[in-house]
C-alpha cells in the first residue's frame, strides 16, 4: 500500500480549495492532516475517496493514477472512508449498515461472519445494539459504526474524517485507542483532525494546512513540540510557562 | 392512534402458510370480481355515476395505480423526483397505436417493444440526467414530459395534435374477448400486470439492487462510498420505472383505441406522483391505495359536478395535512429493537 499525491489542485466551482498539495503515505501508517476549518482536510480525503473530482494533479494508489476512477471502484481498490459527519444509513440497522460495507465484495457471503466478529470484538457496542435503527444510536455509537462500517471493505488505506466531532472527552479517548489498535494489525490510516492534541499523539506522521496549502510537514511527535503549532493548533503555546 | 400497517403486519405474521396463501387468493378472486360489483344491489354503492363503472376501473384505476407502482420505484425505492413520469406512458401509448395501425401489430406484440422503448428512452434521459441531484433532476424530467408531447402535437406523421385513432383492441385470447363491452377483461390484464410489478418489486427490495436504492436515497455519497455504483443503480431504477410506465401506455392505447398528445400532460405526472405521496412513498400497499383512492373518488362524486374538484382538493390538503407521510408510511425504524427479540 502506497499513496502518493502529486501537486493537487480542487475546486469548488471557481473557487480554489486545494492549491497544490502533495503529500505521501506509507504502508503501515497514521498520517494525519491538521489544520483550522476551512483549510481543505476534508476536500483532500473527498477527492482521494473520489467525491470531488480531481483539478489537476495526479492521486497514485499502489501504483496506478486513480484520479479518473470513480468513487466506487476506488472501494473496490482499497480505500476506505468513514466521512465527515459519519454518514450512517439513519433508517437501517446497525447490523444492515455493516452489512452494506461489504456491498462490492465479490465472495462477501464467506467473509461476512469473520468480518462482523472482527468489528463487533473492536467494538463491543455495536454488537449489543446490531438491531437497533443506525440513526437511534449516539454520537459516539454512530462514530463507531461509521469506522467499523469502513473496515468490513477490507480496505488497505483507511481515510477517517474527523472522528472526534461532537464526541465527549471520553468517547474520543476511546475512539483514538481503537484507531491506533485498528492500524496494529495492519490497516494504514490517513486521518482528518481538528483535535491536533489526540491526532498528533497517535499519528506517525503529520501535515499541517493552511488555506489549501502544506504549510509544514514533519513526524508527529516532532510537531507536537512545535511552539508555532502548539500555539496555532493546540491552543497551549502562550499558555506553556504556566504549567 | 391506530397504525393500520402494524396492525395489518401483525395479523399476517401470526398467519402460516397455508393461511397466507388462502388469503392472498381469495383477495385476488375478490379484486377479479370488482368489476361485477356494480350490477348487485348491495354492492352497486361502488357504481360511479355518469362514467362507465367497469371503464373506471381500468382507466384511472387500475392505470394509476399501475403508474404510481412503476414510480414508486423511482421516488419511493431510489428518492429520484422525476416530474414527467407520463412521458414513458406516452411513449408505450403512441408505440401500441403507431405500431397497431400501421403494422398490424397486436398489444400483446406491442407491450415488450412499448417497454422496451420506454426503458430506452430512460436509459437515454438518465445518463446525462441522474448525475443531476434533487430539484435539478425534477427538472430536467419535468421539461422531457413537455418535449414528448410536444414533439408528438408538432409530428404530422403520428397524428400532430389530432392523434392516432382506430388503434386495435388486443384480439381474443385464452378465450377472453376485448373491447368496449368487455372492459373486464381490461381490468384482468391490468391486476395481472400490477401482480407481476409487486412481486418484482418485493423481489428486488429484499435484495441488492433494494439495498442499493435504499443507500442511494438516504446518502448517495455514502453510498458510493460502500461501492455501489450509483450511477447504474439510479439508472437501472430509471428506467425499470419507465418500463412500467411504457406498458400502461400500451395497455391504455389498446383500451381507449385514441391517443391524442393532449391525454399526456403534464397533470398525469403530477397526480401519479400525488397518488404516491398520498398512498405513501415507498411502501407498496400504500402507493396502490393512494392510487385506487386518487383515482376513483374524482370520479364517483362526479355527480357534484363543478365543485367534484374542489371537493377533491380540499380532501388531499386536510388528508396530507393529517397524515404527511402518507396513508400508509413506510415502516420507520425509530423505534428502539434489540437483536434477537
Amino acid at each position: 500500500m502506497n499513496l502518493q499525491i502529486n501537486d493537487l489542485h480542487v475546486f469548488y466551482g471557481k473557487i480554489e480549495a486545494i492549491k497544490g498539495i502533495s503529500i505521501t503515505v506509507n504502508q503501515g501508517e497514521i498520517v494525519t492532516l491538521i489544520g483550522a476549518n476551512g483549510a481543505g482536510k476534508t476536500t483532500m480525503l473527498k477527492t482521494v475517496s473520489g467525491l470531488r473530482p480531481v483539478g489537476s494533479g495526479s492521486i497514485i494508489f499502489d501504483g496506478q493514477d486513480i484520479s479518473k476512477v470513480s468513487a466506487h471502484e476506488r472501494v473496490e481498490l482499497g480505500i476506505s472512508q468513514a466521512p465527515e459527519g459519519r454518514g450512517i444509513f439513519p433508517g437501517m440497522t446497525v447490523l444492515e449498515n455493516l452489512e452494506i460495507g461489504k456491498y462490492f465484495r465479490k465472495n462477501r457471503k464467506a467473509e461476512m461472519n469473520e468480518d462482523l466478529e472482527n468489528v463487533y470484538n473492536l467494538f463491543p457496542r455495536l454488537k449489543e445494539r446490531s438491531g437497533q435503527a443506525g440513526g437511534t444510536l449516539s454520537g459516539g455509537e454512530q462514530q463507531m459504526l461509521a469506522i467499523g462500517r469502513a473496515l468490513m471493505a477490507r480496505p488497505k488505506l483507511l481515510l477517517l474524517d474527523e472522528p472526534s466531532m461532537g464526541l465527549a472527552p471520553m468517547m474520543i479517548q476511546n475512539i483514538f485507542r481503537i484507531i491506533t489498535e485498528i492500524n496494529r494489525t495492519g490497516t494504514t490510516i490517513l486521518l482528518v483532525e481538528q483535535n491536533a492534541q489526540q491526532a498528533l499523539q497517535r499519528a506517525h506522521r503529520a501535515y499541517v494546512l493552511e488555506t489549501g496549502k502544506v504549510v509544514k510537514e514533519a513526524k508527529a511527535s516532532d510537531l507536537l513540540n512545535d511552539p508555532a503549532v502548539r500555539a496555532a493548533y493546540l491552543g497551549t503555546g502562550a499558555a506553556e510557562g504556566h504549567h | 392512534m391506530l397504525n393500520i400497517r402494524d396492525k395489518g403486519a401483525e395479523i399476517w405474521e401470526g398467519w402460516n402458510r397455508p393461511t397466507r396463501s388462502t388469503f392472498v387468493i381469495g383477495l385476488i378472486a375478490v379484486v377479479m370480481m370488482l368489476p361485477y360489483a356494480g350490477n348487485f344491489s348491495f354492492t352497486n354503492i361502488l357504481n360511479t355515476p355518469i362514467s362507465s363503472y367497469q371503464a373506471v376501473l381500468v382507466y384511472p384505476v387500475g392505470m394509476f395505480v399501475l403508474m404510481a407502482l412503476g414510480l414508486n420505484i423511482v421516488v419511493g425505492k431510489s428518492g429520484l423526483l422525476d416530474l414527467g413520469y407520463v412521458a414513458f406512458f406516452a411513449i408505450g401509448a403512441y408505440t401500441a397505436a403507431i405500431m397497431g395501425t400501421h403494422f398490424h401489430w397486436n398489444t400483446w406484440e406491442c407491450l415488450p417493444l412499448g417497454m422496451a422503448l420506454a426503458m430506452l428512452s430512460g436509459v437515454l434521459l438518465g445518463l446525462p440526467t441522474l448525475r443531476l441531484r434533487g430539484d435539478y433532476l425534477a427538472i430536467v424530467t419535468l421539461g422531457f414530459g413537455e418535449i414528448v408531447r410536444i414533439v408528438a402535437v408538432n409530428n404530422p406523421s403520428i397524428g400532430g395534435p389530432n392523434g392516432i385513432a382506430n388503434v386495435p383492441n388486443p384480439p381474443k385470447t385464452l378465450g377472453v374477448s376485448f373491447g368496449l363491452d368487455h372492459m373486464e377483461s381490461f381490468f384482468w390484464v391490468v391486476v395481472i400486470m400490477i401482480l407481476l410489478i409487486i412481486w418484482m418489486v418485493r423481489r428486488f427490495t429484499a435484495r441488492r439492487p433494494g439495498r442499493a436504492w435504499e443507500a442511494i436515497r438516504q446518502d448517495e455519497d455514502v453510498a458510493a462510498l460502500m461501492g455501489v455504483s450509483t450511477l447504474k443503480y439510479k439508472i437501472w431504477s430509471f428506467s425499470i420505472g419507465a418500463a412500467i410506465g411504457g406498458a400502461a401506455g400500451v395497455i391504455f392505447a389498446s383500451k381507449s383505441m385514441y391517443v391524442a398528445p393532449d391525454m399526456f400532460s403534464f397533470n398525469i405526472s403530477v397526480l401519479i406522483l400525488s397518488c404516491v405521496v398520498f398512498g405513501g412513498m415507498g411502501n407498496i400497499w400504500g402507493v396502490i391505495l393512494g392510487g385506487t383512492l386518487l383515482a376513483y373518488i374524482p370520479e364517483r362524486i362526479r355527480f357534484i359536478s363543478n365543485a367534484r374538484q374542489f371537493v377533491f382538493g380540499v380532501a388531499l390538503v386536510l388528508i396530507m395535512n393529517i397524515r404527511p407521510d402518507g396513508l400508509l408510511p413506510r415502516k420507520k425504524r425509530e423505534k428502539i429493537t434489540k437483536a434477537g427479540e
